[in-house]
C-alpha cells in the first residue's frame, strides 16, 4: 500500500496518538472506565493499523515475532509473578494488601501491576494473532504467482 | 425526561441493530458482511453505553468493533470474498433451525426478571453492597468495576488472562512461525 500518500501520512498522525490513548486506557483505569484488556487491544489496534498501511516486514521490524512471544507470555508472569510476590511477603496468593507499607498503597500497586500483566498479555496476542494470519495470506498470494 | 430520552435512544439503536442483522443475513458480499458486523458491535456498544455500562462498551467497541473486525477480513483474504450459492432446501434447514433456537432464547428471557427490577439477587446479595461500599475504603479508587476485576476477584482476572496466552500459543501452534520452519 506504498502508493497511497493520503493513507500514510494520516496513519503516521494518528498511530502516535492512538498508542498514547492506550497508555492513558492502562494507567487511568482506576479513575475511568477501561484497563488492561481495552488499552491491550488498542495498542495493539495501533499495530495493526501500521501493519496495514506499511507492510507486514516493516511491522515485523517494529515487533519481531519473539518480542509477540515475550509479551504474551511475559504478561501472565507480570500477573502470577505480582499473586506469588504477595505470597512471599506473608500474604496469600494475589492479596496486594503486603505489597506495600500502608494495604492501600499495596492494593494500588497490585491493581497497576495486574493491569499491566493484562494488557501486555492481550498487546501480544491480538498482535501475533494478527501478524500470523497476515503472513498466511501472503505466502498463499506467493505461491498463485 | 432524561429517563425518555434514554429509552427512546435505546429502542432507536435497538431498531437499528435489528436492521443491521438482517442486512448482514441478506448480504452475499462477505466484505460487507464483516464491515456490517463491526458496525453492529458498535451499535451494540452504544446501547451498553445508554445502559451506564460504560466498561462493558468499551471492551466491546474495541475488541467487537475493531479487533474482530480486523480478524474477519483477515480471515477473508485468506478465502475468497462471496459467500456461496446454497440450495433453497438448504435457506429453509437453516432459517427452521434458527427459529426454533431463536424461539427457545425469547421463551428463556420470560423468566428472566424484568429490565430495572430493583428486587433480583444481583441488587440484593449483600456482597453487591460491599463490593461498592467497601472498596472506596479498602482500595481507594474510584472505579468499582476495576477493583473487583483486578483486586476482589483477581483469580478469575488470571483465568482470563490465560485464556488469551492459551489462544495466542494456539494460534501459533496452529497457523505460525514454527509450520515454516520445518520447511
Amino acid at each position: 500500500m506504498t502508493e497511497h500518500t493520503i493513507l500514510r501520512v494520516v496513519a503516521k498522525l494518528t498511530i502516535p496518538f492512538i498508542l498514547l490513548f492506550a497508555l492513558y486506557v492502562q494507567f487511568h483505569g482506576e479513575y475511568g472506565p477501561g484497563g488492561g484488556f481495552q488499552a491491550g487491544v488498542i495498542f495493539a489496534a495501533g499495530i495493526i493499523l501500521y501493519t496495514l498501511i506499511f507492510g507486514l516486514d516493516e511491522a515485523r521490524r517494529v515487533i519481531p515475532p519473539w518480542a509477540v512471544r515475550a509479551l504474551i507470555s511475559g504478561g501472565v508472569l507480570i500477573y502470577a509473578g505480582t499473586g506469588v510476590a504477595c505470597m512471599l511477603l506473608g500474604g496469600d496468593f494475589l492479596d496486594y494488601n503486603v505489597l506495600a507499607h500502608k494495604p492501600a498503597h499495596g492494593q494500588h500497586l497490585g491493581i497497576i501491576l495486574v493491569e499491566l500483566g493484562v494488557g501486555v498479555t492481550v498487546t501480544g496476542g491480538m498482535i501475533g494473532i494478527f501478524f500470523v494470519f497476515a503472513g498466511r495470506g501472503r505466502r498463499r498470494e506467493g505461491t498463485v504467482e | 425526561m432524561d429517563n425518555l430520552m434514554i429509552e427512546a435512544l435505546t429502542l432507536v439503536l435497538l431498531t437499528l441493530l435489528a436492521v443491521t442483522g438482517l442486512a448482514i443475513a441478506r448480504l452475499r458480499n462477505l466484505f460487507a458482511a464483516a464491515m456490517l458486523t463491526g458496525l453492529f458491535s458498535l451499535l451494540s456498544a452504544s446501547v451498553f453505553m445508554a445502559l451506564d455500562a460504560v466498561d462493558v462498551a468499551f471492551t466491546e467497541a474495541s475488541v467487537g468493533a475493531g479487533i474482530t473486525t480486523v480478524l474477519m477480513l483477515g480471515a477473508l483474504a485468506l478465502t475468497r470474498g462471496r459467500e456461496k450459492t446454497v440450495t433453497k432446501m438448504r435457506t429453509a434447514q437453516a432459517l427452521l433451525v434458527t427459529g426454533v433456537t431463536g424461539a427457545a432464547l425469547v421463551y428463556a428471557t420470560l423468566d428472566m426478571p424484568h429490565f430495572g427490577q430493583p428486587d433480583t439477587p444481583v441488587q440484593q446479595h449483600p456482597l453487591r453492597a460491599h463490593y461498592l461500599e467497601a472498596s472506596e475504603k479498602e482500595i481507594h479508587i474510584p472505579n468499582a468495576v476495576t477493583s473487583v476485576l483486578a483486586s476482589y476477584r483477581g483469580y478469575d482476572t488470571l483465568g482470563e488472562v490465560t485464556v488469551i496466552f492459551t489462544a495466542g500459543i494456539g494460534v501459533f501452534v496452529l497457523l505460525g512461525t514454527a509450520r515454516r520452519r520445518r520447511r
